[in-house]
């Protein structure tokens, strides 16, 4: 089996804290997880729940208090790594007196290329992220959002092997966060390792290959999207038109009670077995159906359950202790 | 090298496009103004006055940057998070701070010549002639800068490990502290303690001494500042300032970011 493209072992970081910095807070336990080359791994957890933290650790911005990290093989210690990862940290910020051009020609001057290939590059990096049109501007002029994308720039400058994004989607707006997706496909298209951390779970199943859930600094679960949240529908939805007089008209008052109304629309979910019992009701109550679809638990689900569960347990935990 | 040279070349275009160092840069200008008009109503001393003040003016503005601008090289990456995109990329902790160093090192170069120029023409607008005594005018610059540089180090230093007010109060009291390095060890002659004065004896070899950059008084008098003292000035610099910096490296590269 080839190696992993990030491989985690028992990593554990403890903050110290209080006046002589005596006492401990773990933030990170004993993580331990890999991720393989070419996959698109969704880092998931509540604020607080470690997915900072451990980025910051693979990024030897800290130093973890146990446990160690391999990226593409080598130790996160070797410098030789960072030619091969990109990184986009959470609410960036960068030198706010350069332009963005200015800043990535900057960061490419680290990775030894020449003058034309630097020119070349950041021409190309500001009309991927959509800034080709404010590159001469200063920072300081930028939104946060336009701020973001010249962080995704810098991080995918140098065509890196594997790419790490501290909350790519935070501050964006749908246009952006659309096109952030689209950049996370395009690298997955062309190969690349990318691991990033989100809390907005329709991004992590639209996107990823495979997510981790952490919480409390405790990995809680990975995988798939699906095979996290399991595969078996729990019921279907009809979707389905019924005009207001034809509503208070009919006599399957019963069904309608049991349907959310939107305007002259209704939601109606249903047993898997009584879907066409349902449907001749509503069809002979004039309703016209528009669509019927599974329904299944959600990432969103799965993810309120592990938070809800250690929350419980670290209030149990606090009860004993009193 | 080059990666030093980069944090560099960005460290001085920082400085550059900061308007602070525009305005003492202006006010060393006004100072030398203010100089030229001392120097007419002195009558007989004017060389004196001119090369005093113009060079208390660039040791104390030179002072000013290395302090702020020394502490804030480190702690307001820190702060205001921009190093973490740096430091992802291939760079090594000690060639951060290497080129910062290098970075503020060389814009204080190119602010302290700017400076010196304006005090030459100064002396040259009352004297109308620069002679070959006026050699250790330059030469009190040159230690100007060296002390600047020292001081930028320790600057750097304290901003490795505390937060930047405690920073520029460690660095002032050091350089306070530097200045009375030869009193210090005149202490020891049966005036205190003796195990009182050892301490302090060894205290003032520890301490930076910059005292041995003090050559005010020479410089306006037109005295031929001895090679040696040049020479071993900036081999006490270089050397203190290389075992600062290490030191420095040391502590940043353990340093666990926010």
């Amino acid at each position: 089996m080839a190696e992993p493209a990030i491989d985690i072992e028992n990593l554990t970081k403890d903050y110290p804290y209080g006046f002589l910095q005596l006492k401990k807070r773990r933030s990170l336990e004993s993580l331990t997880m890999q991720v393989q080359e070419g996959e698109v791994f969704g880092f998931l957890g509540p604020n607080g729940a470690g997915k900072s933290t451990t980025i910051k650790l693979l990024m030897r911005l800290i130093f973890p208090t146990a446990g160690s990290a391999r990226i593409l093989g080598k130790p996160i210690s070797d410098i030789a790594m960072h030619r091969d990862i990109g990184y986009l940290p959470e609410q960036p910020y960068f030198y706010d007196y350069l332009t963005a051009a200015e800043l990535l020609d900057y960061f490419a001057r680290f990775h030894d290329f020449d003058a034309a290939e630097r020119r070349e590059r950041v021409e190309r990096m500001l009309k991927r992220v959509g800034l080709e049109s404010a590159g001469r501007l200063q920072l300081r002029k930028y939104s946060k959002g336009m701020l973001q994308r010249v962080g995704l720039a810098q991080a995918i400058l140098h065509d890196p092997a594997v790419v790490v994004l501290d909350e790519p989607m935070s501050g964006l707006d749908p246009v952006g966060r659309r096109e952030v997706r689209d950049i996370i496909l395009e690298l997955k298209k062309h190969g690349k390792t990318v691991l990033f951390s989100t809390h907005i779970l329709s991004d992590a199943e639209m996107l990823c290959d495979r997510v981790g859930v952490i919480v409390g600094g405790k990995l809680q679960g990975v995988g798939a999207p699906s095979e996290l949240v399991g595969l078996k529908a729990q019921g279907m939805e009809i979707l389905f038109e019924l005009p207001e007089s034809a509503a208070s008209a009919t006599g399957g008052g019963e069904l309608l009670a049991q349907a959310t109304r939107t305007g002259d629309r209704y939601r109606l979910q249903v047993e898997e077995s009584g879907l066409y019992a349902a449907m001749e009701r509503l069809h002979a109550a004039g309703a016209k159906i528009l669509s019927v679809t599974q329904v299944k638990p959600s990432l969103e689900e799965y993810f309120m359950h592990l938070v809800e569960a250690d929350r419980a347990q670290a209030a149990a935990v606090e009860v004993r202790a009193k | 090298m080059t990666r030093v040279a980069t944090v560099a070349l960005n460290t001085f275009r920082e400085a550059v496009r900061d308007r602070v160092l525009y305005n003492l840069v202006f006010f060393a200008l006004v100072m030398m103004a203010a100089a030229i008009l001392v120097g007419q109503i002195s009558i007989g001393i004017e060389q004196i006055v001119i090369v005093s003040l113009g060079l208390s003016a660039i040791s104390i503005i030179g002072l000013l940057i290395s302090v702020f601008i020394g502490v804030g090289l480190v702690s307001k990456e820190i702060d205001k998070r921009t190093l973490y995109a740096l430091l992802a990329k291939p760079l090594r902790r000690w060639e951060f701070i290497l080129g910062k160093f290098a970075g503020l090192a060389l814009t204080l170069a190119v602010n302290t010549a700017a400076m010196a120029a304006g005090l030459f023409l100064a002396l040259f607008y009352v004297k109308h002639s620069i002679g070959r005594a006026d050699t250790a005018v330059l030469v009190a610059v040159y230690f100007i800068l060296l002390k600047l540089a020292l001081v930028v180090a320790l600057a750097m230093l304290f901003s490795c490990f505390t937060t930047p007010l405690l920073a520029i109060l460690f660095t002032a009291g050091l350089y306070i502290a530097g200045l009375f390095v030869h009193e210090m060890r005149g202490l020891q002659a049966g005036m205190i303690d003796p195990v009182l004065g050892r301490l302090l004896r060894w205290i003032s070899y520890v301490l930076p001494n910059f005292e041995n950059f003090d050559v005010m008084g020479a410089a306006a008098h037109g005295r031929l500042i001895p090679g040696m003292l040049i020479a071993q000035n900036t081999i006490y610099a270089t050397l203190y300032c290389a075992i600062v910096l290490v030191v420095a490296m040391a502590i940043f590269s353990q340093r666990n970011l926010k």
